[in-house]
């Protein structure tokens, strides 16, 4: 059988398309053992992970611990408040210590880009980026084209248009990344202030305007304004974002054609969606975050049997 | 690769006439029965005996495919990932009489990972082993046929393959594979 190509999922950037779909295909079995009576299997009984999280998350760590459960690993959790990384420990000194528990896989989110790969250089276990800063946020990325697969069929040949605040999107780059490499036409929208100056050279088209977006796309992937990241004023007002790039359930009526509706959560709501948007048929939101625990349960297992 | 035949055609349609009938005279109208057929090769065992059922009694017993990939003992421990199939069981398994089928019972490993699989979704009241071909003296566990098609005796460097019409065969026939000495088969665990 095919292996993946890699040790660990650091991004999408390391990772072949052929990796992608082997993951895609263990996820669909995963998504069969969700949805028995028990929904558990013991594949990784003897691996233990740690899920280390220098960041605050809900979803993805519930996800990620939801994953290794059901694949029967033991798990431990970390988080930085509340820890030594207070008193001023090295990550690489917090990790080794984790690490010399006998602890075999690191999920970590850091909010220092490159944190995992500085990581995967001088340790041995497996790592999974559960999101690096402004870099990269791999399984987001693979559970958002796995969903548009579900919804339409097959990702190459459609045009996503991700939609809000690029810059600080570590969504976004993993986005951009794997539909290219699945064949798909990218798009990015927001305000000047809110995408990167060069962002033109990732071969994604531009738009300013959310309706132009809208109208061009089958997919919609909106994302959250990361207020927490933003130094300095990059719009007036959220009001005033919410007027010219929020998504109404309107706007998507008024198109000549069905598209679909992407969030990675948490929504703000009346900010980038209205709830009426959020909550319409359109709208896949709660299916990505469904899918999310099979994407997880794929990469944890398929990094597993690399040991 | 010799390969010698050890059930030629006209003997694999009476071997499967037979198990069909030995399993009616267990589970008779089938309304509590049901086959699950073990991913990849039992499948095919499977559906072939929910259509003798078919043609001998006119009903059709439900009849799933179960994967076993992720209950195996084996993960982690092979050079190659294990690579999953489908699994297909779209009646709950509560308080059923469960026959499971494979096509070849080696070591009965596959088969204690199955009764693993198999407890997932739900319950049953009983649970059967069918296999066309049982490799006798081969086993690591106590693991036993409720109902045999042919016993054989093997070595561990030996397969069986069970090839079927329409599948991969022009022909339904079993074939007993011996390595010729200078190619080392590596200990199967089917």
């Amino acid at each position: 059988m095919q292996q993946l190509s890699v040790r660990h999922l650091l991004g999408i950037k390391e990772i072949t398309p052929q990796d992608i779909q082997l993951i895609f295909e263990t996820a669909d079995q995963f998504k069969e053992v969700l949805n028995r009576p028990i929904k558990k299997v013991p594949s990784l009984r003897d691996v233990t992970i740690a899920n280390v999280f220098f960041e605050n998350s809900t979803r993805t760590r519930l996800s990620f611990e939801l994953a290794e459960k059901r694949l029967s690993a033991d798990v431990i959790n970390f988080s930085a408040s509340g820890s030594s990384v207070k008193k001023g420990e090295t990550l690489l000194d917090t990790v080794n210590n984790i690490l010399s528990m006998k602890v075999d896989m690191i999920v970590m989110r850091h909010s220092s880009p490159g944190a995992p790969h500085f990581l995967s250089r001088k340790i041995q276990a497996n790592i999974v980026n559960a999101g690096d800063g402004t870099h990269e946020h791999p399984t987001q990325a693979l559970l958002d084209s796995f969903s548009i697969r579900q919804r339409l069929g097959e990702v190459a040949g459609k045009k996503i248009a991700i939609i809000g605040d690029i810059t600080h999107s570590r969504v976004a780059l993993s986005n951009i990344f794997a539909l290219q490499m699945q064949g798909a036409e990218v798009a990015v929208c927001g305000p000047p202030t809110l995408l990167p100056k060069h962002i033109g050279d990732l071969g994604v088209k531009i738009f300013w305007n959310v309706r132009e977006a809208l109208q061009w796309c089958d997919v919609a992937n909106v994302l959250r304004i990361q207020l927490e990241r933003q130094t300095g004023k990059l719009f007036p007002s959220l009001r005033e974002y919410a007027l010219y790039f929020g998504i109404n359930k309107k706007m998507l009526d008024e198109l000549d054609k069905e598209i679909v509706l992407m969030h990675p959560g948490p929504i703000n709501r009346g900010v980038e969606l209205t709830s009426d948007a959020a909550d319409s048929h359109h709208s896949i939101i709660l299916d990505q975050v469904e899918n999310g625990v099979a994407i997880r349960m794929a990469v944890l297992y398929l990094l597993a049997s690399k040991g | 690769m010799h390969k010698r035949l050890i059930v030629p055609h006209a003997l694999f349609q009476i071997m499967i006439r037979r198990l069909a009938h030995q399993l009616i005279e267990t589970h008779r109208d089938f309304s509590d029965s049901v086959i699950l057929g073990l991913q990849p090769r039992g499948i095919y065992a499977a559906d072939r005996l929910q259509q003798t059922l078919q043609e001998i009694m006119g009903i059709t017993v439900q009849t799933g495919y179960l994967d076993i990939t992720f209950h195996r003992d084996d993960f982690r421990r092979r050079a190659t990932p294990l690579a999953p199939n489908a699994t297909k069981v779209d009646f709950t398994l509560e308080g059923k009489r469960v026959i499971l089928v494979d096509d070849v019972l080696y070591t009965g490993r596959s088969v204690r990972a199955a009764i693993d699989a198999m407890i997932s979704y739900g319950r049953p009241a009983q649970v059967e082993l069918l296999v066309l071909i049982d490799r006798e003296y081969t086993r690591d566990l106590p693991i036993e046929a409720t109902y045999t098609g042919q016993r054989v005796d093997s070595l561990h460097s030996q397969r069986v393959e069970v090839t079927w019409q329409g599948q991969d065969s022009p022909e339904d026939v079993i074939w007993l594979l011996t390595p010729t000495p200078d190619q080392e088969e590596p200990h199967a665990t089917a």
